[in-house]
């Protein structure tokens, strides 16, 4: 088995130490950071994603396998801003303002990041102005927007306003999340979809770029 | 009741290791493997840690009660707060936290990767500040029963403000009666509680037959958790 299946196969059974070291391996034995991160780290979050699509891992599987992808990729970032190697795509998530949950704006900022996206989370309680002003600066492809509270969700309902208004409306995708919403909410207020969970997000962030390039 | 302040001790609201897999999307007839199995007693066991659960409640007549569910005046017009509250017999203002402790450890953990850990310790922190709001409720049951009310044929049940139509901003005049900061709960601009792991409401006892609404109410739409049936129907298990 190469070493970059072999990263993969240790990814998928969430073992971090391991897939650090043969991610270092990897590096040492002079692989592409790149192929590294396709092939190995991201091929391996690939078929957890898949497992989790189809309910045959859940949620901590697929954690724990985050885990060791982070282990791996904390060593490729640096060899990668080195190289000037180009993100997947870049995301700005974050919860709206108002609200401070942010455990499922947490999660899928990880599976967003383990699908080779590069994340820009800004945290809770964001305003709609910051989302904006930080796409624009970023030059990001989608923003994220999570609410857990009905109360807070109008702030998304402002984000997409505050696209159109800058022009950016259509340009950056924008994607709504938490236990509140639907698509019909989506729909309503304008924005690009719904995601009901970290890898519904996933697909359709690539759904999106996939369109777009 | 005068207003009073509960400590409960850790034992009582331990979250029971398949409600924290429940909680993380792990249905209750699957078997969770040994890792998960590990994660969730690990988390089971960080909670007892550094859980802190405490209670405020008070008893409040119903005419007081009003202008503490009407808040800022942006209730629901169909509540079914409303007409239920009105036909109690008893109510009290209550709040309960776990406390800020298990919160940051939950951040603490997402920080440095440990995403399986925190993300269990999340869902064993929700069900925990849940069964305080429960054991306060029973409190409160057992002081009614304690004071010659009258407990067969008579329910108990919770309402909290952002649910069943009663809006969210009730929160700063139900905490201007409760002043729940003594146990360590505020209010931020949103209204929103800190720590986040904390319920606040009021607990309303009456005849069993006055808590019967059906989930179909415009507001049911964005409601997530619909725990109301589920409340509902276990209104029949407080009788003694």
């Amino acid at each position: 088995m190469n070493l970059l299946q072999q990263i993969s196969d240790h990814l998928q059974q969430g073992k971090a130490k391991s897939v650090a070291e043969l991610t270092r391996q990897a590096i040492t034995d002079g692989l592409h950071p790149k192929n590294i991160l396709d092939e190995g780290l991201i091929a391996g979050m690939s078929v957890v994603g898949e497992q989790f699509r189809k309910h045959e891992l859940y949620l901590p599987d697929v954690l724990l396998a985050a885990k060791a992808m982070y282990a791996g990729l904390d060593l490729l970032k640096p060899l990668m801003i080195e190289a000037n190697a180009k993100s997947h795509g870049k995301i700005v998530v974050g919860t709206v303002q108002g609200d401070l949950h942010d455990i499922g704006k947490n999660l899928v900022a990880i599976m967003l990041k383990g699908a080779g996206f590069e994340v820009i989370d800004l945290g809770n309680d964001v305003s709609a102005q910051k989302f904006i002003s930080v796409a624009e600066q970023e030059k990001a492809d989608v923003i994220g927007l999570s609410a857990l509270l009905t109360t807070t969700m109008p702030t998304m309902k402002s984000v997409v306003e505050l696209a159109k208004e800058r022009n950016l409306y259509g340009k950056v995708k924008i994607i709504v999340g938490g236990a509140p919403l639907s698509s019909d909410y989506a729909n309503e207020i304008g924005a690009d979809a719904y995601c009901f969970d970290g890898m519904n997000a996933v697909e359709t962030v690539k759904r999106f770029l996939d369109q777009i390039r | 009741m005068n207003r009073k302040i509960f400590s409960i001790p850790i034992e009582e609201v331990l979250p029971p290791v398949a409600a924290v897999l429940e909680g993380q999307g792990i249905p209750r007839w699957k078997q969770a493997n040994g890792i998960t199995l590990q994660l969730a007693r690990d988390a089971v066991e960080l909670y007892r840690e550094k859980a802190r659960p405490v209670g405020a409640g008070v008893e409040i007549a119903k005419d007081a009660f009003k202008p503490v569910f009407e808040g800022e005046g942006r209730n629901e017009p169909d509540s079914p707060v409303g007409p239920i509250f009105q036909a109690s017999e008893n109510l009290a203002l209550f709040a309960v936290t776990i406390g800020q402790e298990i919160c940051s450890e939950i951040r603490r953990l997402f920080r440095t990767n440990d995403f399986a850990l925190g993300s269990m310790l999340d869902s064993a922190a929700s069900e925990g500040t849940e069964l305080t709001a429960r054991a306060v409720e029973k409190l409160y049951l057992r002081h009614l029963k304690d004071f010659g009310f009258q407990i067969k044929g008579t329910g108990v049940l919770r309402f909290s403000p952002g649910y069943c139509g009663w809006h969210i901003s009730a929160q700063k005049k139900l905490f201007d009666a409760l002043h729940p900061s003594e146990i360590g709960i505020t209010l931020n601009e949103s209204h929103l509680m800190q720590p986040l792991k904390s319920i606040s409401g009021v607990i309303i006892s009456g005849e069993k037959n006055i808590f019967y609404f059906d989930d179909t109410f415009s507001f049911c739409r964005d409601c997530a958790e619909h725990s109301c049936r589920e409340r509902i129907h276990a209104v029949t298990d407080h009788e003694e």
